[in-house]
């Protein structure tokens, strides 16, 4: 075949066209956004959360119920249309003390798992990414902290700083953080000799970049998972922590309280146990379809 | 690895001290004592009874006469149980708490593990979603509702098994599923998210293009890789569940010793919480030494015991 | 959907249970004894729930209920409280009392410990000095001090030597009281005065510790088993001396710790009992088993009450207190919330010992009485709106059902009285610890009877710093009244003694007594002549099926 020459023409250079990527320009997050978006799951999964969060916000002025009255001639009501969730043992409308328990239990959740994020990762990073006696100094403290009698730490601390949110968030935390940060040393331990960390180091890269730009991200999936299982654990460790007189005191509600209420009432009322715990599981399973499709749009791997 | 082991035996006697005096002073620091009931003691009795179990010492000669019985492995009398001392409590319900929580384990492995293999390589599918949806339900009921669902409808309506106590291969069925609920759960959310990162990773697209067929890749590759936050997870989980569960126990009537753990706080019985403490902190500090020794073998890139050069 | 999902969850694991079922195999010894019913022949075997471990099996260490409960089974002191509830000759088949009534002649009877050594007087007074030789660390043995010399001997002041109790000869016991103690044959019925084989004792220290040749008993049954923490089975006494009185031949008593496993074993047929005295039913199924017709209730000698901290303000105010004692609807609580048909009180001493205390001293839920003395006490205090009140703290310590308890007289309170109140909740030991220190306001308290007489529920409150008071409230009145009461030989004189003194205790109100106790249980329908005592304790000695 011949190919003649007055088939190709000269176009010179054009140096506006040198810069252009066909594929429109896209910062991180917002590539990020687009694919969380595509994720119908995940998407789903944001709607829901946003319903209870606005439900914990409006959802105890829907009803004409205090969420502390009680109203004892009509104690342990079925559902019906003047008690939606119906009453508990107290005769304490169902339905605004979910709303009114969701405030606390949802902030709570979310806190506790914050500060263990927190806490965790950078325990945990550090202890792996240094190695030696530095890891083992710091991971020999999580295991006494672990090995001394939860419930001691608890009575103690309720004595010395006596009962209110903060000595709860603090019992909570106290032992908390200490599996995110074995997660999370463990991974760092894996990474640390990969080739890209080896070469970001040659490179240079301090070991705040490597940690932030290397480590963590790729260590994101077991954190996040970690994450979702915190925020229930809270949720049940804020009941128990009430029930001893170190968290809320009643007439507070909280779904995690609720629940533990409900739960001996199982095979009379079960009401009770169900509206607090399906709406625990129903915030779970969207906190872990949210973690779950921001997991995927932030890993560049899985980019098309 | 022998220079490595002995190192961290030697920090896990130091831990152990550790957590052995700090529970001490707490346990000291708490109100109340073994004898405080409702109906109070005479005063003159009181310091008799203080006398008699050297409650009335220096806190220096207490504390290091908790230090010499724990070197004799000899914990004493228990305050409240008269007819029993620590050691018997705790002969007599580990055996128990073992057995169940072995199953428990076997069961939270297995399944966990099955369930996130398969909902990895059926990613986004309804494999996925539906095993999605049992860790889920999984991790947001904790073990004590879990187990009142299990008592109540697979006992009490169904009849399938025992409603509660210890008498048979039966009877461990129900509360080891209740304990097994959790961790199972996490251990199959844990297994799918490393594995799908496993997969992602470029060996794996390796081996795919080299044409070994999927179910190899996962054998060969990704299980192994994916195992590392599970195996992390369980070193303390085994310890505690080893141990018994207040609630289970107490919900399934089982003579473990999940109950003295709480049961001596509130009694101050402190020669039980003692005992009780330290034999956990020795599991605990044993299946965390296990953890970090099987990092090595499961990832070889790993080295704990030199020092940061590697090889 | 939710519902759906639960289901799926189930199926699941149903699938896997049987499964695992499967893979068990043969080993099927698992279903447990079901005590058959029918027939002419029933089977005469006891399923009870205990709950716990008893913590001490010897009589002069025991100090619970769950203890004393099997020690009532397996020993018998010189008196048993009788099916009528009155105490009856035991191992004591008759006695003497002296004219001013503080020397009691006890005859012992031919009867056997289960090993075959005879009973003697000397076990008695063995067991008796055992407990309070200091040196043997019971903690209840003040139970004796009754006794002559028994609380010198105890604390360390006196000699056991000189401790009123006296074994003439093998079988006449001589024992010397203090005072005059109208009760004292009901004592005698109770654990801490139980013998115990003094041969058997004097060879081997431990022999209280497991069931075995050395657990020697005197009672109706005898203890085969005691697996810790598991069960306790006990059998039929061969040498019980009234052996044909009883019908059981065996006992099994269960620790299950969880009243709704305990009733769902109920339900299964795996017990004859659920409930009190032995175990417990959960609050929330009350309503439905009084709806069946099942539940049976006795009242027993016990008070659920608060205490007020009579030393701060507003409560060092006698109108504040009894402004807040009145402003309750017991009835109300009672329906509603304890749901076991207790009865309200409005009186220190249960109605069992003063029967008029059914009545009690004031109307409840009496609102207008209430704001008077909340008016009074306001002026008193020189406040002039009940807001004005320091921030009003209710103590209780950490179980359900305080909790309830607490937050419908919370709102009654808040609704009644206009008062701000708040709860606190505390660990058991911390909360005795922050009472007995008077470091509170108001705080819930059980009394539960020890012996059927009402100077053990006033007792208490005699002395400020007495151990028990912890209201800082004591009167000269009331002091000399129970001085008197200690001395008085005849039984009504003394009574009238007793109610005088409650009357100054309830018109100053250092208590608000809310509701007096009672028993709920469950029994199997064959199951007779189980024996609840006045104080709520179970003997099985008469029990049988038919």
């Amino acid at each position: 075949m011949e190919i003649s020459k007055d088939k190709f023409k000269v176009v010179g250079t054009q140096l506006e066209d040198a810069e252009k990527i066909s594929k429109p320009s896209l910062s991180f997050w917002k590539d990020v956004f687009v694919r969380f978006r595509k994720n119908k799951l995940a998407l789903f999964g944001l709607v829901l959360l946003a319903i209870l969060i606005f439900m914990a916000i409006f959802g105890p002025m829907m009803t004409e119920y205090d969420y502390k009255q009680n109203d004892l001639a009509n104690k342990n009501q079925a559902p019906s249309s003047e008690h939606w969730f119906g009453t508990d043992d107290l005769g304490r409308d169902v339905f605004t003390r979910t709303w009114e328990g969701a405030r606390i239990s949802i902030f709570i959740g979310v806190a506790a798992a914050l500060i263990d994020l927190c806490i965790g990762v950078i325990w945990g990073g550090i202890a792996g990414y240094k190695g030696g006696r530095t890891d083992e100094f710091m991971m020999r403290f999580a295991d006494i902290l672990y090995g001394i009698p939860y419930l001691l730490l608890v009575i103690l601390l309720m004595v010395v700083l006596g009962q209110g949110l903060g000595t709860m968030i603090l019992a909570m935390t106290i032992t908390g953080w200490i599996n995110m940060s074995r997660i999370v040393r463990g991974q760092v331990l894996s990474l640390k000799n990969q080739e890209y960390v080896l070469a970001a180091k040659t490179l240079g890269a301090n070991t705040t970049r490597i940690m932030g730009k290397h480590l963590i991200p790729n260590a994101m999936g077991p954190i996040l998972v970690t994450m979702t299982l915190t925020v229930p654990s809270a949720i049940f460790t804020e009941a128990f922590l009430s029930f001893l007189g170190l968290g809320l005191t009643p007439p507070l509600a909280s779904w995690g309280t609720m629940a533990n209420d409900g739960l001996p009432a199982l095979r009379y009322y079960p009401w009770r146990l169900f509206f607090p715990a399906i709406f625990i599981c129903l915030t779970i399973f969207a906190f872990n379809v949210v973690g779950d499709g921001l997991r995927d749009a932030l890993d560049p791997r899985l980019r098309k | 690895m022998a220079k490595y082991i002995g190192k961290r035996l030697l920090y896990m006697l130091i831990s152990l001290w550790l957590i052995v005096t700090a529970t001490f002073f707490f346990m000291r620091m708490a109100p109340g004592n073994p004898f405080t009931s409702e109906k109070q003691l005479p005063p003159e009795i009181e310091a008799n009874l203080n006398a008699h179990y050297g409650l009335d010492q220096p806190w220096y000669v207490q504390y290091g006469e908790y230090l010499l019985r724990i070197l004799k492995w000899d914990f004493g009398p228990s305050f409240k149980y008269k007819s029993q001392t620590v050691n018997d409590l705790i002969s007599e319900g580990f055996p128990v708490s073992f057995l169940l929580g072995l199953e428990a384990i076997f069961l939270a492995v297995a399944i966990g593990v099955l369930l996130g293999i398969i909902a990895a390589l059926k990613h986004n599918k309804w494999q996925d979603y539906t095993a999605m949806i049992v860790a889920v339900l999984g991790i947001s009921v904790p073990s004590f509702i879990m187990a009142s669902f299990l008592q109540y409808f697979l006992a009490i309506k169904w009849g399938i098994f025992p409603v509660a106590r210890w008498e048979g291969f039966m009877y461990t069925v129900l509360p080891a599923l209740a304990l097994a609920s959790t961790p199972m759960a996490f251990i199959a959310r844990l297994t799918r998210s490393s594995m799908l990162e496993v997969l992602a990773n470029d060996y794996i697209k390796t081996a795919k293009s080299k044409g070994l067929s999927s179910g190899a890749i996962t054998v060969k590759h990704a299980i192994r890789n994916a195992m590392l936050p599970v195996v992390t997870y369980m070193g303390p989980l085994t310890a505690s569940i080893l141990t018994g569960s207040f609630v289970i126990e107490r919900i399934f009537g089982l003579p473990g010793l999940g109950a003295h753990f709480v049961t001596s706080i509130s009694n101050r019985d402190y020669t039980v919480i003692m005992g009780v403490t330290v034999f956990y902190s020795i599991l605990l500090l044993v299946s965390i030494l296990l953890v970090d020794i099987a990092y090595g073998i499961i990832d070889p890139r790993i080295k704990l015991a030199g020092g940061k050069k590697g090889e | 959907m939710n519902k759906k999902r639960f289901s799926f969850l189930f199926s699941i694991l149903l699938v896997l249970s049987m499964f695992l079922a499967a893979c068990s195999g043969g080993d099927d010894n698992a279903d447990g004894g079901d005590s058959g019913d029918g027939g002419s022949d029933v089977e005469q075997n006891l399923s009870v729930n205990i709950n716990t471990e008893p913590p001490s099996l010897h009589p002069g260490l025991a100090k619970d209920s769950t203890s004393g409960t099997v020690l009532r089974q397996t020993m018998e002191g010189l008196t048993r409280i009788g099916k009528e509830g009155t105490p009856e000759e035991a191992m004591a088949e008759s006695w003497e009392v002296s004219d001013d009534q503080t020397v009691y002649t006890f005859k012992i009877r031919e009867a056997q410990w289960s090993n075959g050594d005879p009973v003697t007087a000397n076990d008695f007074e063995a067991a008796w000095k055992w407990a309070i030789d200091p040196a043997n660390q019971s903690e209840y043995a003040y139970q004796l001090n009754y006794i002559a010399g028994a609380e010198a001997a105890n604390t360390g002041e006196g000699s056991l030597d000189d401790v009123g109790v006296k074994a003439i000869d093998e079988k006449t016991l001589e024992v010397t009281l203090a005072n005059p103690t109208p009760f004292f044959l009901e004592l005698t019925a109770f654990y801490t005065y139980l013998p115990f084989n003094s041969k058997v004792a004097e060879a081997n220290a431990e022999w209280a510790n497991d069931a075995g040749d050395d657990y020697t008993t005197n009672g109706p049954f005898h203890m085969t088993e005691w697996a810790h923490s598991d069960k306790i089975v006990l059998e039929k006494s061969d040498t019980y001396w009234d052996k044909d009185a009883v019908k059981l031949d065996t006992i099994e008593m269960i620790m299950v710790n969880d009243p709704n496993t305990e009733l769902s074993m109920f339900d299964n047929g795996e017990l004859d009992w659920a409930g009190a005295p032995t175990g417990a039913l959960p609050l929330d199924a009350l309503p439905a088993l009084k709806d069946e017709g099942r539940l049976i209730t006795e009242p027993i000698a016990g008070t659920y009450l608060y205490k007020f901290n009579t030393t701060v303000e507003p409560f060092n105010n006698a109108n504040i207190r009894k402004a807040f004692a009145h402003a309750m609807n017991r009835q109300e609580l009672i329906d509603n919330v304890t749901q076991g048909e207790q009865l309200p009180a409005m009186a220190l001493v249960p109605p069992t010992m003063f029967p008029e205390n059914e009545e009690g001293y004031f109307p409840d839920n009496d609102m207008e009485a209430a704001k008077e003395y909340l008016e009074k006490g306001l002026e008193e205090l020189g406040y002039s709106d009940a807001s004005e009140l320091p921030a009003i703290t209710l103590s209780y310590n950490t179980s359900e059902g305080h909790q309830k308890i607490a937050q419908a007289i919370q709102d009654m309170w808040t609704q009644n009285l206009g008062v701000e109140v708040t709860l606190n909740n505390q660990e058991w030991a911390v909360y005795l610890d922050s009472v007995h220190a008077l470091d509170y306001q108001v705080a819930r308290m059980g009394w539960l009877g020890d012996f059927n007489d009402g100077i053990n529920f006033l007792e208490a409150y005699r002395d400020a710093d007495g151990g028990n008071n912890d209201t800082g409230w004591e009167d000269p009145e009331f002091q000399e009244l129970l001085a008197q009461s200690a001395t008085e030989t005849d039984a009504d004189a003394r009574q009238q003694l007793l109610k005088d003194a409650e009357a100054i205790f309830m018109d100053a109100m250092p208590v608000a007594p809310i509701y007096f106790y009672t028993n709920n249980w469950v029994q199997n329908e064959n199951l007779k002549d189980v024996a609840i005592s006045g104080l709520g304790d179970a003997q099985f000695k008469w029990a049988y099926f038919e």
